[in-house]
């Protein structure tokens, strides 16, 4: 009992941990004014990227310094379209998305001749604990920098009352911009700690709905740090607690479903957004384009 | 045509055009040659009568998808739960048609039919129902009932009504007075009447939206919501109407799915048509005439990457969704074309 209670509980730590880190690049995004539903796609090519140069240089820490340079750059074609070029942050999102999901297999068919898997990394070349620690060491930094200096502030400023920003000399879209590739940067590495931590290669679609559900984490724990950081150890639980479950009878004569389970958290957040559960308020100028008067 | 009608068209064309001149360079990377790989594409989407069949068969569910994210834009809501509102439907179809397998052919599809619209408007009600009443934003929890709608057709098509003769995951065959009958024109294409169903449900759409007085007051909750207070118009039912009647839309996606094309539901048949459908009613600006036209230009793009995998060596059909997001890139990016000129040309005015 209190063995396969442990196991469910460092299960949680580890799967919750990509969930965070692009949880984490979500709130970066969105504390600055810009909805982020292109995580999904931020993890895939941070996945992939960490993948294929953690494999090809023997290093998962290199391999997650190119995941967060993925994560830059295609965070950057989306900053230059919705900040610079007024296009919608939800369409763009899911146009970003796409992008990834077109982008990955055309490169790997190119690097490996295959679209589906990238090779298998090395048990010794892989991460195995890292990132689970440093994921929180940027959660503090990030509940620290936002709340008490003057950078953190224009980020919530961004987001909350851009005029009175711009008012005050600050720009806001370059505030936005460096949120925004910031945001990417975390995302990624949530994919390639997917790649490098949790499995072995890079595998076809393999966050699988993740970036969906960091947004859901994020929006749970009301765009604040800490507590968007419990609402992804939850999201976590009932991952590992799913992976736990799988052919377990509890009543019955039939296992459980394990649809069931998968379905939970987003089955809570829409019960949370009803107001069922809490109350959860966006900020004040999340998704309005800025335009300096 | 005014000028400013006709702007309206040509912008979407020319962020086609670019977007697809880009994609295309992309291949270039690849070691391709673009004007190859064009010609690849135009033949495989257009080339025979089969050809262009599938490119209809493929435009179909977007054209019910690209009406479904219109209705609710007009309505000022962005519906991102076609993918749930249209695996609900599909499922729906299948399960009416393979539990009542004998239900005589002049009553069983439109039966199907109505169940498809339904239990997918009912999916899009949910969520236009949490909006109106308890102000939870459409985005964010159609994409959760997304996945819900996945864990629930799971569930059902492996534990309720499972196809025991083959491995793969889905539901048993419909009956045969369900079928739909395709169109022999189209040498074997699985086009069938859904097609015709598609473009006269985009006719009754337009219909609704322009000649109905309860269009009228959901494009007047769209573009003003204290106006349309002030002409005592209820938003919160407007909304959720709205959202119904979007669900109902992509839920008709099962039609040509199940009761022309595989005859049972297949999990995870669709490749997106939920997501694309936004980029089809935002390249068709959310008219019915110009959903259906990029609803067929997508369509075109499936099918006709399709045969890159084979003809070209790098090129594989994933390209698709590469062109795809670049056309919606550059389709949503207004500001990219009020270029400095224009705007200094304006200004002069």
């Amino acid at each position: 009992m209190i063995d396969s209670l442990l196991q469910i509980l460092s299960s949680t730590l580890r799967v919750s941990t990509p969930l965070l880190f692009a949880a984490l690049g979500g709130l970066m995004s969105e504390r600055s004014g810009v909805i982020n539903i292109a995580l999904e796609g931020l993890m895939l090519v941070g996945a992939f990227t960490g993948a294929i140069v953690a494999y090809s240089f023997h290093s998962p820490w290199l391999g997650w310094g190119a995941a967060a340079i993925s994560g830059v750059l295609l965070a950057a074609i989306y900053a230059a379209s919705v900040i610079n070029w007024k296009a919608d942050q939800i369409v763009a999102g899911t146009a970003i998305n796409m992008l990834a999901l077109g982008m990955v297999p055309f490169i790997s068919k190119i690097l490996y001749g295959v679209t589906g898997t990238s090779p298998t990394i090395p048990a010794d070349e892989r991460f195995i604990f890292a990132p689970i620690i440093l994921v929180w060491v940027f959660l503090l930094i990030i509940h620290f920098w936002l709340g008490r200096t003057p950078s953190g502030l224009w980020v919530r400023f961004a987001g909350e009352h851009p005029k009175a920003l711009d008012a005050a000399g600050i720009g806001v879209k370059k505030v936005r911009w460096g949120a925004v590739l910031m945001g990417g940067a975390l995302a990624a590495l949530g994919g390639a700690t997917l790649s490098t931590m949790l499995s072995s290669a890079y595998a076809r679609n393999m966050t699988a709905g993740r970036g969906f559900m960091a947004l859901a984490a994020l929006i749970f724990g009301k765009w604040r740090p800490i507590p968007t950081a419990m609402a992804c150890l939850l999201f976590g639980f009932t991952e590992a607690l799913q992976i736990r479950l799988q052919g377990v009878v509890l009543w019955g004569t039939e296992p459980v479903p394990v649809q069931f389970i998968q379905i939970l958290p987003y089955l809570v957040t829409v019960l949370v957004l009803a107001g069922l559960v809490g109350h959860s308020r966006p900020p004040k100028a999340l998704g309005l384009f800025f335009e300096k008067d | 045509m005014n000028r400013g009608r006709l702007l309206e068209i040509l912008r979407p064309l020319v962020a086609v055009v670019i977007g697809l001149s880009l994609g295309l360079l992309v291949t270039l990377v690849a070691g391709e040659n673009p004007i190859h790989v064009l010609s690849v594409l135009l033949k495989s989407a257009f080339g025979s009568r089969y050809d262009f069949g599938m490119t209809l068969y493929y435009a179909t569910p977007l054209i019910f998808t690209g009406l479904s994210v219109a209705v609710a834009f007009h309505a000022g809501l962005f519906n991102i739960g076609a993918e749930g509102q249209l695996t609900l439907g599909a499922l729906a179809a299948a399960v009416l048609g393979a539990s009542f397998a004998g239900t005589p052919s002049w009553i069983a599809p439109i039966l199907a039919t109505l169940a498809a619209f339904l239990i997918g408007g009912i999916w899009g009600a949910i969520p236009g129902w949490l909006r109106a009443k308890r102000g939870s934003h459409e985005v964010i929890n159609t994409i959760m009932l997304n996945f819900i709608a996945g864990g629930i057709a799971s569930y059902l098509t492996l534990y309720w009504f499972r196809n025991l003769e083959t491995q793969n995951p889905e539901t048993r065959p419909i009956g045969p007075g369900f079928a739909i009958s395709q169109w022999a024109f189209f040498g074997g294409a699985p086009v069938s009447w859904a097609f015709a169903l598609a473009l006269l449900t985009a006719l009754a759409v337009w219909v609704f939206l322009w000649k109905t007085v309860p269009g009228y007051e959901l494009r007047a909750v769209g573009q003003s919501e204290g106006a349309a207070r002030v002409a005592r118009i209820d938003p919160a039912k407007v909304r959720i109407l709205a959202m119904a009647i979007a669900g109902g839309l992509a839920g008709l996606v099962g039609v040509g799915e199940v009761l022309g094309g595989a005859g049972k539901f297949k999990l995870g048949f669709s490749p997106d048509y939920g997501f694309i459908g936004i980029a089809v009613a935002l390249l068709g600006r959310n008219r019915p005439v110009g959903v259906v036209a990029a609803a067929i230009l997508f369509g075109a793009l499936h099918k006709g990457t399709a045969d890159l995998d084979l003809e070209t060596e790098h090129v594989t059909r994933d390209i698709s969704l590469v062109l795809q997001a670049l056309v919606i890139l550059c389709v949503s990016a207004e500001g990219l074309f009020h270029l400095r000129w224009l705007r200094k040309k304006r200004a002069a005015q």
